[in-house]
């Protein structure tokens, strides 16, 4: 049971508004604290709760360069991902994917991240549902103060992949410094400060949201059955807000690793150089808020699938070069497009040595999480749909094997979504649509 | 008072990003201020069947009016509750229509409620907004939150509150106000409610039963008077409007023809139309713009504001000033112009202050023999359909078919190479045009790139930033080519083969009707539409005469079998 189902999120309405004239406290202080090792809460031995996350960097890697030609755990890893040798043994590497099309038109940087994020291909651009930090979410993520946040380096917040049923995908934060404000602002709670007070006008607000919850199943009722889904996920967003103030009026756990990151400054835009920029922010704000039990899932994508990143001077934007760069007829790739492509994966380093870094007790942050990343295209040049690279890092408390590298041949590469889902626990006996639902996960990643 | 006869207050106020630079009507007087208005409570709002009710997302802008026209223009809303929204159909107002709030849309909801109700309540302004005044400023005063929340209701929720919703929102109030001994707390948590309800962040719009047409549905009155309000004004139906719906005149074709004959000759019609044009255009695009500032350094932060509002205002004053055609809107030399802007197209532009305040924009004619002629050559459409650093025939050749043909460029297939035509290096590619030649022979690429490219490479002409050039690389750009079998020189030939495309004609109206109606027309009502094309093709296609024709249309009040 999460935090938020232990009390029915009506007491405290029903405190407000009984007419009492004091501050009516409904929830309970929690009392538990860590263990001796930082590991789990010692009054109920439980581990610290799993985090997920996603990781989306676009147009791929260069094709030939980057897939091992050794499998498991005695690979090599190629020069062009020199910069994932720090943290080798904390990921694994799948390479042989491929996303099905099944007569649908290719829609291109969209129909494959798509598909690894939702395991469907739609007939178009349109059509989307809920994606895989949803559907892991609703297992692990439900006893934080956010749902999960959501976070684009290249400034457009509709560069993400999170989606919670059909009805639009979720914004991303494009904003350190506003994500900042919204985690560590007005209503967070220093786990370890030692005199809390539930504020009374988040009370009200709480309650006010409560009562609005309440028309619900008036609406509900009122609207046809396509568009009652989109009121009930309005009303499930609702209750996300009830849930995230209902943290607000708690004394949260102690939680040792906790602490406030420096205050961002924001430099947004699409050269490479304030993208890293940005990505460095957002990854150590994603990695103090998991820390601070403020989300246990996170979505960061380096910017949209059809990248907007630009190495500065050059006059054509990274999308552009993967298209028009012609391929060094001596080297047999392209220069510069090889050259972005290594500079994303030491992105995916960085925030993957973010989570490292964060010790709690033996063990680190990303220890406890699983950090799933994935493209949309196997080779950008040609919008090919074959040969993706995938990556996975973190163990999520022992879910997950690391070290490997998994070679498929063609396999759906909807199958890494399923593998992920059952290490999270999530009861499905198959996921994905036509020829990308798959059924069988990778077991040697599995404990 | 009518909120006609306050149009005389109306004045040309700064708006958007850059307040001094924009212009945009305004209204001065909130409509809580109008006290003669007096809605009773409803019954029920809530229709009998599932299918009769639908809804959809209010927009930034129209959420933005909804404050000002209520509240007052002084009442700050300086973030943005929605993210851009989805288009489907070409329209992002389509796409509204299956949208709903993710968490964190609804938390920034929450948190832009909040300071809304703080300035709202703040003690200078009780005096204004509030209707009246609490018998014990720390007590519960049942009376006093009730006449608050029916009337701030009224507008908010663009219809009257039942009673159980009044009683509520009320209790809301009485519950917050014990807790904080504070009515004006209590009044902002109810404040605060109703920003965040769902009757308020959507468009609910409810049908019943058509008493003139056996066996079809139409929209009640209040859903009748929004659709038709946000359509022309995009904004929420003023008191005049809501009166008209309560008692019933707007569901009569005199009393809608009189509200729409009132709505389109307000100065408010500028607000519709730019959102409508905004809209077709993907303006919303402007948000992640960008265009190398190395390459293009004349072409800053401001240039791009300025460029389209340049598009915005020319529109504005063909369509609704000068009551021109549409059509003239592709070919038209006549436009607006600031210092900055005339810096990117290359002309002298004499210094000038309009009304007499700090708006530097000019209005400016190109010369007959200046490659400059309608939309098409503007710095917003030729920069919006650039790469940052180099043009793109390709997608500004899409952006014609689709934005002003309504027609479906299909995306290119997977696994194709075409690199080999992309090499700028090779003698044989030195333009774009000998790049695209080669692609096209390809007969994978020949079927979209045969409907793009010929528009797109006339338009080379212009650079990434939307400046006039004559060569690429040191070759001579040739700006000729052949639309629907008429072939022409250079792009004022282009422009006006398309000004005579009927297509062009049926593609403004479709969109113009989906707009209002936020949805696709259905099989019967694109069958009255054509008609409707070619009679405005014969008549001349005013905008006011094709907002008159939509909005007296019975079918445009219905939610369609498509919605």
């Amino acid at each position: 049971m999460n935090k938020f189902d232990k009390i029915s999120r009506r007491t405290v309405l029903r405190g407000v508004l009984g007419g009492t004239t004091g501050v009516a406290v409904g929830l309970p202080v929690l009392e538990c604290f860590l263990n001796t090792n930082g590991t789990a809460y010692a009054a109920t031995g439980s581990s610290l709760p799993p985090c997920f996350g996603t990781w989306f960097w676009g147009l791929g890697l260069s094709p030939g360069q980057w897939e091992p030609t050794a499998t498991g755990t005695d690979y090599v890893l190629p020069d062009h991902l020199a910069s994932l040798g720090p943290i080798k043994e904390k990921m694994n590497l799948f390479s042989g994917m491929q996303v099905f099309l099944d007569g649908k038109a290719n829609q291109n940087h969209f129909s494959g991240a798509q598909c690894q994020a939702t395991g469907m291909v739609s007939r178009n651009g349109g059509d989307y549902t809920t994606s895989i930090d949803h559907i892991i979410g609703e297992t692990i993520g439900k006893g934080a103060r956010f749902r999960s946040i959501e976070m684009a380096c290249d400034g457009d917040s509709l560069a993400g992949w999170s989606a919670r049923g059909s009805n639009g995908m979720n914004p991303s934060e494009i904003s350190p410094l506003q994500l900042y404000t919204r985690i560590f602002g007005d209503g967070f709670i220093d786990p370890s400060a030692a005199d809390f007070k539930p504020d009374p006008a988040v009370m009200v607000r709480r309650s006010v949201l409560s009562a609005v919850s309440d028309q619900r199943k008036s609406l509900m009722s009122t609207v046809s059955a396509s568009d009652r889904a989109r009121l009930d996920e309005y009303f499930t967003s609702l209750r996300d807000l009830e849930q995230k103030l209902a943290f607000e009026l708690e004394q949260p756990a102690p939680l040792p690793a906790c602490t406030v990151p420096v205050e961002p400054t924001d430099a947004i835009g699409p050269l490479l150089g304030q993208v890293g920029r940005t990505h460095q922010q957002f990854a150590q704000l994603a990695a103090h808020a998991l820390a601070c039990g403020q989300t246990q899932v996170f979505n960061l994508t380096l910017g949209t699938s059809l990248s907007r990143l630009r190495i500065p001077g050059d006059p054509s934007g990274y999308h552009s070069l993967t298209h028009e760069e012609p391929i060094d007829p001596v080297l047999g790739y392209q220069p510069k497009c090889k050259w972005v492509a290594e500079q994303c994966m030491a992105f995916f380093a960085e925030l993957v040595q973010t989570l490292d870094s964060i010790k709690e007790g033996d063990a680190t942050l990303l220890d406890r999480t699983v950090v799933f990343a994935f493209t949309d295209h196997g080779e950008a040049r040609m919008h090919s749909m074959k040969r993706y690279p995938i990556l996975t890092a973190g163990s999520g408390g022992g879910r997950m094997k690391t070290g490997l590298h998994v070679a498929a041949e063609g396999d759906a590469a909807s199958r890494v979504g399923l593998t992920l889902q059952k290490a999270f626990g999530v009861v499905s006996g198959a996921w994905g649509t036509e020829s990308n639902e798959v059924s069988k996960p990778f077991s040697q990643v599995l404990t | 008072m009518t909120t006609d006869s306050a149009a005389a207050n109306r004045t040309a106020t700064p708006a958007g990003r850059c307040p001094s630079r924009r212009l945009s009507i305004r209204w001065t007087v909130p409509l809580l201020l109008l006290g003669f208005l007096f809605v009773p409570p409803s019954a029920s709002p809530e229709p009998n069947t599932a299918r009769d009710l639908s809804f959809v997302r209010l927009t930034e802008s129209q959420y933005r009016r909804a404050i000002h026209d209520i509240f007052g223009e002084s009442i700050r809303v300086d973030d943005s509750a929605v993210d851009r929204g989805a288009r489907e159909s070409g329209l992002l107002a389509i796409g509204a229509r299956k949208l709903t709030l993710s968490a964190t849309e609804l938390e920034r909801s929450e948190t832009l409620a909040q300071r809304i109700a703080e300035q709202v309540l703040h003690p200078r302004r009780r005096a204004t907004l509030i209707p009246c005044i609490p018998n014990d400023a720390r007590m519960p005063d049942d009376e006093c939150a009730s006449q608050f929340v029916t009337r701030v209701g009224l507008f908010l929720f663009r219809r009257p509150l039942n009673f159980d919703e009044i009683r509520s929102y009320v209790s809301m109030a009485n519950a917050a106000t014990r807790t904080l001994d504070d009515f004006y707390a209590g009044l902002h948590a109810s404040l605060v409610g109703m920003l965040v309800a769902p009757d308020f962040l959507f468009r609910f719009e409810r049908a019943e039963a058509d008493p003139d047409r056996s066996g079809r549905m139409r929209l009640d009155a209040y859903s009748r008077a929004t659709r038709l309000s946000f359509f022309l004004w995009d904004s929420p139906p003023d008191a005049e409007l809501i009166e008209a719906a309560r008692s019933g005149t707007l569901l009569s074709p005199a009393g809608l023809n009189r509200q729409v004959e009132r709505l389109l000759n307000s100065l408010r019609l500028e607000n519709g139309l730019r959102a409508f044009f905004s809209d077709m255009l993907g303006f919303d695009e402007f948000a992640t713009l960008t265009i190398d500032s190395g390459l293009y350094p004349k072409f800053t932060k401001n240039v791009e504001d300025d460029a389209r509002e340049q598009t915005l205002r020319t529109i504005v004053d063909q369509l609704l000033h000068k009551n021109r055609d549409y059509r003239e809107l592709l070919v038209t030399r006549e436009t607006f112009l600031t210092p900055s802007l005339a810096a990117i197209y290359g002309v002298p532009l004499a210094r000038s202050q309009e009304m007499g305040g700090a708006v530097p924009w000019v209005p400016y004619r190109f010369a007959d023999d200046d490659p400059r002629a309608g939309l098409l050559t503007h710095v917003s459409f030729l920069s919006l359909h650039s790469h940052p650093g180099t043009s793109s025939p390709t997608l500004r050749g899409q952006a014609v078919r689709e934005n002003f043909l309504c027609q479906i460029v299909p995306p290119p297939p997977g696994d194709v190479d075409f690199s080999f035509v992309q090499d700028t290096n090779n003698p044989d590619f030195k333009t774009v045009r000998q790049r695209l030649s080669a692609h096209r022979e390809n007969p994978t690429c020949a079927g979209c790139h045969n409907l793009t490219d010929p528009i797109g490479l006339t338009l080379e002409v212009f650079d990434t930033a939307g400046g006039y050039r004559t060569t690429e690389n040191g070759a001579l750009i040739d700006p000729s080519g052949e639309f629907n079998g008429k072939s022409y020189e250079e792009i004022t030939g282009l422009v006006e083969i398309l000004r005579q495309e009927p297509t062009a004609t049926s593609c403004l109206i479709n969109r113009a009707f989906s707009y209002g109606a936020a949805r696709t027309p259905t099989t019967d009502e694109r069958v009255w539409l054509e008609d409707l094309a070619a009679e405005l093709r014969r008549e001349g296609l005013e905008w006011r005469e094709l907002m008159r024709r939509i909005t007296r249309q019975p079918d445009f009040y219905t939610l369609g079998t498509d919605a």
